[in-house]
């Protein structure tokens, strides 16, 4: 069953540049242009992009923020903006950059103030706080002000406050930017959870692309409003030509070098030699070409770093 | 079952910031008698130009206090209330207007309440006792109607007001820098409303007092208590529309609002 669905969902601001001292020109520029986006029950989905690329506007529409230019758009079922506050009660939102808490209040008074705002029957409330307290390990700052905590501890306060009321859907923006290295993992290795049960659809947008190696199984990439990947890191792996490398290290020199279809030798450093291997090629069978010229003496097959994916992707 | 318990949820509400602004003591009790101050320094004003002339518009200073005291708790009710939302350029800017509106409750009433001015309550009780004080010394006959004049005059100025703080403040929709605006019809026009109509010049009174509704803020209903004709002309039964008037207001302003809401979802801006 798809918890989302977007076709051909578009954005259009309007942006007015100053010609001369008094004359200005209107130009519609599309922040999202036309994103088909089907995500099913229980899916942990990345949605990356570049800075501007229309990350954050795609997901203020399928939150009911904003209304879209075009295309529709159905989450949950309902259509976000008219049905707004049924559609509130049936998701989750984190904003990185945007407090949901109230600053001069203890952590749990803000709970308790979403438990009322969202009308959560007190027993399933408290089920739900108890397993984040647990998780997140709230208890040590849950009567400091919000004001007060760290920002990791504040984001481990966000993603409790936005999953109090038990949303089907629960979307992130940037829920680890800014937080240090331990926080991060807090963070993840929750999400991680959250997802692994399967109850919860979670859509993740970052920068951070540890977060995707550790999270996600589907991404969706969109750069000038567009979707420009969806599927598996692996497809994006075999799309983008990312390439493994193998490096063999013999006794001496081999004479003559394998070849075999989707394999490049790179580079020979004495008995050292380096091959590239594209998406399709298969370790196994250069391996075993290697190991028949014999005197094999070390192997390491290094996987491609997903930034340097997407940094690729980025820019072409 | 639906209905009462969002009003809870209101009143929750309003008790957090009411917890949160007391949660800095200092800065909290210094701005309850801040307010206090203010208010005193809006009233020698009108002290300073009786100590000049005794009559002012062919009004006494008695009377012209209860032209203020009245003006002044209508506005200090609208400002504790509502007037936080002058703020509205920085909800728009900071993406607090996001956040609300992700909620399951209505986006003005949360703004409002998650806003509530509480250290402007000094002021409420001020102007409260300043219209006591006016009506004593302006020798109010106590009559049923009278005093239900004088219960109905302050809220319904207070609900005027507020349409004024909320229609000009939904102007950051499409102007971020709308705060002048806002002061300009909001403090401007409790400035207005504190004197007798007659002390105004023409088409200027003729533009605040019937064509923006400022004239049945304070004036005419005072007319009414003091038992007095309008030099200007005017019918008796002006004093009583006030509530009427603002009626008028605030569904313009919520009209307004809704114009200003649906425009930020289609703009983002």
């Amino acid at each position: 069953m798809n918890v989302i669905e977007a076709h051909g969902l578009r954005k259009d601001f309007t942006v007015r540049v100053r010609k001369g001292l008094l004359r200005r020109e209107s130009r519609a520029v599309a922040a999202v242009d036309g994103v088909d986006l089907t995500v099913r029950r229980g899916e942990l989905l990345g949605y990356l992009g570049p800075n501007g690329a229309g990350k954050s506007t795609t997901l203020k529409m399928l939150t009911g923020v904003l209304h879209p230019s075009g295309g529709t758009v159905a989450v949950c079922g309902l259509t976000p903006v008219p049905q707004r506050i049924q559609l509130a009660r049936r998701i989750g939102v984190v904003f990185g950059q945007r407090s949901q808490l109230w600053w001069d209040l203890p952590l749990g008074d803000s709970y308790e103030l979403l438990r009322h705002i969202y009308r959560v029957p007190a027993a399933e409330h408290a089920a739900r706080l108890r397993r984040c307290r647990d998780l997140l390990e709230l208890d040590p700052f849950l009567d400091t002000p919000v004001r007060q905590l760290s920002l990791g501890q504040r984001m481990r306060g966000e993603l409790t406050a936005a999953l109090l009321h038990g949303p089907e859907v629960l979307f992130l923006d940037e829920p680890t930017i800014g937080l240090d290295v331990v926080s991060k993992q807090a963070v993840r290795g929750f999400l991680a959870e959250l997802g692994a049960t399967g109850d919860t659809t979670i859509v993740l947008t970052t920068h951070d692309l540890a977060d995707i190696e550790r999270l996600c199984r589907r991404i969706v990439v969109i750069d000038h409003g567009r979707v420009v990947h969806d599927g598996g890191i692996d497809a994006l792996h075999a799309r983008y030509g990312s390439q493994r490398r193998v490096v063999v290290d013999f006794d001496t020199a081999p004479a003559a070098v394998p070849t075999l279809p989707g394999v490049h030798l790179e580079a020979t450093a004495g008995p050292r030699l380096t091959f590239t291997l594209d998406g399709t090629a298969s370790v196994g069978a250069l391996v075993s070409a290697l190991s028949a010229l014999g005197g094999l003496r070390d192997l390491a097959v290094t996987e491609p770093e997903i930034e340097e994916v997407i940094a690729r992707l980025y820019r072409s | 079952m639906a209905e009462p318990s969002t009003l809870a949820i209101y009143r929750r509400l309003v008790a957090a910031q009411v917890r949160s602004q007391a949660s800095y003591r200092a800065s909290f009790a210094l701005d309850l008698v801040s307010n206090v101050v203010f208010l005193g320094a809006d009233l020698l004003a009108v002290l300073v130009v009786f100590y000049r002339v005794p009559v002012l518009g062919g009004f006494s200073l008695t009377d012209t206090l209860l032209v203020f005291g009245l003006s002044s708790l209508g506005f200090s009710l609208a400002d504790l209330t509502v007037g936080n939302i002058d703020k509205m350029s920085r909800h728009v800017r900071t993406g607090l207007l996001d956040a609300v509106l992700i909620r399951p409750l209505g986006v003005l009433w949360q703004l409002l309440v998650l806003d509530v001015g509480v250290r402007r309550l000094g002021r409420v009780c001020s102007g409260v006792v300043v219209l006591v004080i006016a009506v004593r010394l302006a020798e109010v006959p106590v009559t049923p109607a009278n005093l239900l004049l004088l219960v109905v005059t302050p809220l319904a100025g207070a609900v005027f007001f507020s349409a004024v703080f909320v229609a000009t403040a939904t102007v950051a929709f499409w102007w971020v820098d709308s705060g002048e605006l806002t002061a300009a019809l909001t403090y401007g026009g409790r400035d207005f409303t504190s004197y007798p109509m007659t002390v105004y010049g023409g088409w200027f009174r003729h533009l605040l007092a019937f064509g923006l509704g400022f004239g049945f803020v304070a004036y005419y209903p005072a007319l009414v208590l003091l038992d007095r004709p309008d030099p200007l002309g005017g019918p008796a039964w002006l004093g009583w529309c006030g509530p009427l008037l603002a009626a008028v207001a605030a569904a313009l302003a919520a009209l307004v609002w809704r114009t200003g809401v649906r425009q930020y979802r289609s703009t983002g801006s």
